[in-house]
């Protein structure tokens, strides 16, 4: 072993450190007990803590709302602008992006000043948080549709579903959708990800999410939100490894063994 | 959650536009069927200019307003002293630190991961575990390191049981937040710069070590050249990352760290003297300056790196 192997082997390991200590230490928080012993009480509890079970299930819908309308919004219009208006590309991208150059904090105050006039069942309501969360998931929404788009034939197809003598609303939902899976689910993910541990928007708009919830209980009883934070990282983590492990499938496989019949 | 910029990687942007290509052979539309094909982007529009628009138009707008909505200029002089110019230097510094260190730490880290074998262990763990941290931000990402670090967390109780005692305090201000904020700038890092590595192409390597180009020499007048447009294009983007974050911060920090996101959030929550309620306004218009400015060197370099990625 050369020298520069052992120095690069002792950064790799210290910084592999650094990566995994805040997590084997929130893992050892939330198992805390009385007088130092450990046990799994927090965990089991969770469930019946006053909040848990109502925030889950607002940030679950949140979750479901913005994938939905996430996919309803830009599945049919990046397929158009691919077919129809492909040089509008850049600008669609460009529009896409904008997100991140609006800081979160910044959209939430927007949203506070400009919607102030709005019904209370969309403005005082987790509706808004779903509106708004469907702008912060843009930038990769686009990314993964447009990769998806750009690797399939897409105007072949659309023009074979034509000839055949489908309508627009029928392409799209039997040629385009299924045709682009691998693109919808990562874009899906990332979204139902992002969205589960949002909390800039919707603790400055005052609403009560799981994330937001976790801070609060965090002031009475810091085991109960260790133990919910861990829940929202393993839920975001086990999704984004699934994500991380379709992107790899995208590589061409070797053909499959011609499926057996039973 | 608020840290999802991987849809700005370099490595992305390779996907060929086969509908371009496509487009340029198909006979060009009538006038009237191109205006009825932009009547497609109607929804997409609307929504965009309800839901960003209006939201971003009305902090810049309220920014230059009074609190009777008369022109003014008082709040981004505001703004641009004590406390708040304050806040704002506060900010960028702490951007600025975790981006250069989050920068230098992350390419070492490509480097050593680049010189493994390509379809090893090693590879695949680093580039899935930066994949999924390069996410990791906000409440648990606070929660996270005061369990190791706070007051009660396992380092410090681990470190007051041989002896050495530490308050865990410091956690909560400026070199508390640049040491959280490095947890996910390092994996952004080597998320953005690990294709640029990759796309210095060994014969590259060949041809100057052939022309008898020493290892320093190399890297002065070939590989350096070639890495820095990427280089400084992620240091920009890890510093947008940083200045934008308030989760983090908010929820380690309770809102004590004078950081610009942070005092927005307390404007939003009404601790302000009357006459300033634009101030947030104010220090949003801000925020979105400094952000648009870095990415605007982003897309620079971007476009400048572009050029040899091919």
């Amino acid at each position: 072993m050369t020298g520069g192997t052992i120095v690069r082997r002792v950064f790799l390991v210290v910084m592999g450190l650094f990566f995994l200590l805040p997590i084997a230490a929130s893992v050892e928080f939330s198992l805390r007990g009385t007088d130092n012993t450990h046990t799994v009480s927090v965990w089991t509890g969770l469930v019946h803590q006053a909040g848990f079970a109502d925030n889950l299930i607002t940030s679950l819908e949140l979750a479901g709302g913005t994938v939905v309308i996430i996919l309803v919004l830009m599945v049919p219009t990046m397929a158009w602008v691919h077919l129809r208006l492909p040089r509008l590309r850049r600008v669609l991208e460009s529009i896409c992006v904008m997100p991140m150059v609006i800081p979160a904090v910044v959209l939430a105050n927007g949203v506070l000043v400009a919607f102030s006039g709005l019904p209370q069942w969309i403005n005082g309501t987790p509706v808004i948080l779903a509106l708004e969360y469907v702008i912060l998931a843009l930038p990769f929404t686009f990314r993964s549709l447009d990769a998806g788009m750009s690797a399939i034939p897409l105007r072949t197809m659309v023009d074979a579903a034509h000839s055949l003598g489908a309508g627009w609303l029928r392409t799209l939902l039997t040629v385009i959708v299924p045709n682009l899976r691998t693109a919808i689910l990562s874009a899906a993910i990332l979204s139902a990800a992002m969205v589960l541990g949002e909390f800039t928007i919707a603790n400055l708009l005052l609403l009560n999410t799981f994330p937001v919830w976790t801070v609060q209980a965090g002031q009475q009883d810091p085991e109960v939100a260790m133990a919910a934070s861990m829940l929202i990282l393993i839920v975001t983590w086990i999704l984004l490894m699934i994500m991380s492990l379709l992107g790899r499938q995208r590589r061409p496989r070797a053909p499959r063994p011609a499926r057996r019949t039973r | 959650m608020t840290h999802i910029p991987t849809e700005v990687l370099p490595g992305t942007e390779a996907s060929v536009p086969g509908s371009t290509v496509a487009a340029a052979s198909a006979p060009k539309a009538p006038a009237r069927r191109a205006r009825a094909d932009l009547l497609g982007l109607l929804p997409f529009t609307a929504y965009v200019l309800i839901f960003l628009g209006a939201p971003t138009v009305s902090v810049v707008f309220g920014a230059f307003q009074d609190d009777s909505g008369k022109p003014t200029f008082a709040n981004i002089t505001a703004i641009l002293h004590k406390p708040y110019a304050q806040a704002f230097a506060e900010s960028i510094e702490i951007s600025l630190l975790t981006a250069v260190i989050g920068a230098v730490l992350g390419l070492l880290i490509a480097f050593a991961v680049t010189s493994s074998p390509a379809d090893g262990v090693l590879r695949h763990v680093v580039s899935t575990a930066s994949g999924v941290l390069a996410y990791f931000g906000g409440v648990p990402l606070a929660f996270a390191f005061i369990a190791t670090l706070g007051g009660e967390g396992l380092v410090t109780k681990g470190l007051a049981d041989i002896g050495v005692n530490v308050s865990g305090s410091y956690l909560f201000g400026f070199s508390g937040i640049t040491l959280v904020y490095l947890y996910f700038q390092i994996p952004l890092m080597v998320l953005v710069i690990f294709p640029a590595l990759e796309g210095i192409r060994p014969q590259w390597t060949e041809a100057a070590r052939n022309l008898g180009a020493s290892r320093l020499q190399y890297w002065r007048l070939v590989g350096g050249r070639l890495l820095f447009p990427p280089f400084l294009g992620a240091l920009m983007l890890l510093f947008a990352n940083a200045f934008a974050s308030y989760a983090t911060a908010e929820a380690l920090t309770n809102g004590v760290i004078p950081l610009v996101p942070i005092q927005i959030g307390s404007v939003m929550s009404g601790n302000v003297a009357a006459g300033q309620e634009n101030l947030g306004n104010a220090l949003g218009f801000g925020m979105i300056v400094v952000v648009a400015l870095a990415f605007l060197a982003y897309a620079w370099a971007q476009r400048r790196s572009a050029r040899w990625m091919r």
